[in-house]
């Protein structure tokens, strides 16, 4: 009997379809926040893949997981800037697109 | 003995549901709250399966870092910031939706296909264990500078973050 939670695959294809479904939100760009919502869940992703490789690939079980510590810290930095660069950004041009943000652009 | 397998069984496919919707829902609701609220089942589905892949330690971390900490920065911000409540139905089906469709559609058959076909050689026998003392005992042992250096990046984007917030608060009042 094989089980599907025992498979390195299964965890490798719930990763790649985060990866894609980030992808697919950060290309489709809405808004900054939208952008940041993909940007985690692309994070995620790579965390999950990194404890796969953890679990079944490594011989020492620590360093995945403290990779993936270190993943959720970048994560949680990342997510507070991008937050207040939208607060800024919404109070200088009155909108968070980032289609119209594009004065550097010329 | 059997029966508990198939009970984990189930459990696993149902985070593996709770990730998959909620990460869909994250990128195609129109309103960014729910966005938000997806983000947060596919954050908690992902500690299933950190459960499921032997770590309760990261398990507690994902739902307490990812579930309550940044989901509730990013509900603070929408609500703070103004942004629109609703996308328009133009924006959401936009020039780039196809790009989109398509460019991730063919990144994961890729990425699919190379996990697939490659070669993974599982590990026989393990050095350590998953406790959480080993792992305590390796961050400040081993990787001592880089749990300093992450403790540094933390306070530099904190800083950062008050600068970004505050400099047009100044402006505003000059």
């Amino acid at each position: 009997m094989t089980l599907l939670s025992t498979h390195l695959y299964s965890y490798l294809f719930i990763a790649i379809f985060l990866f894609a479904t980030g992808l697919y939100g950060m290309i489709q760009h809405r808004s900054i926040i939208g952008m940041l919502i993909s940007t985690e869940l692309i994070l995620s992703g790579a965390g999950l893949n990194f404890m796969a490789f953890n679990r079944f690939i490594t011989p020492d079980p620590a360093i995945g997981q403290i990779f993936t510590l270190f993943i959720m810290g970048i994560a949680a930095a990342e997510a507070a800037i991008v937050i207040s660069f939208s607060l800024a950004v919404y109070r200088r041009y009155q909108t968070i697109d980032p289609e119209s943000v594009d004065k550097l652009r010329y | 003995m059997i029966i508990y397998r198939y009970i984990a069984e189930g459990l696993f496919i149902g985070f593996i549901m709770l990730v998959m919707s909620g990460s869909i829902l994250a990128v195609r609701s129109r309103i960014l709250m729910h966005a938000v609220l997806g983000l947060a089942v596919s954050f908690l589905g992902v500690a299933g399966l950190y459960f499921f892949l032997g770590s309760m330690f990261l398990t507690l971390m994902q739902i307490l870092i990812y579930v309550g900490a940044i989901c509730v920065v990013l509900v603070f911000g929408i609500m703070v910031g103004k942004t629109p409540k609703e996308i328009d139905e133009k924006q959401l089906r936009g020039k780039h939706s196809i790009l989109a469709v398509s460019l991730s559609t063919v990144i994961f058959f890729m990425l699919s296909a190379s996990v697939f076909f490659a070669k993974w050689n599982p590990v026989t026998e393990k050095i350590g264990d998953f406790s959480m003392a080993y792992l305590g005992k390796n961050m400040l042992y081993h990787y001592c500078l880089a749990f300093e250096l992450i403790s540094v990046i933390l306070l530099a984007a904190i800083i950062g973050a008050i600068i970004l917030a505050r400099g047009g608060r100044e402006a505003d009042l000059g």
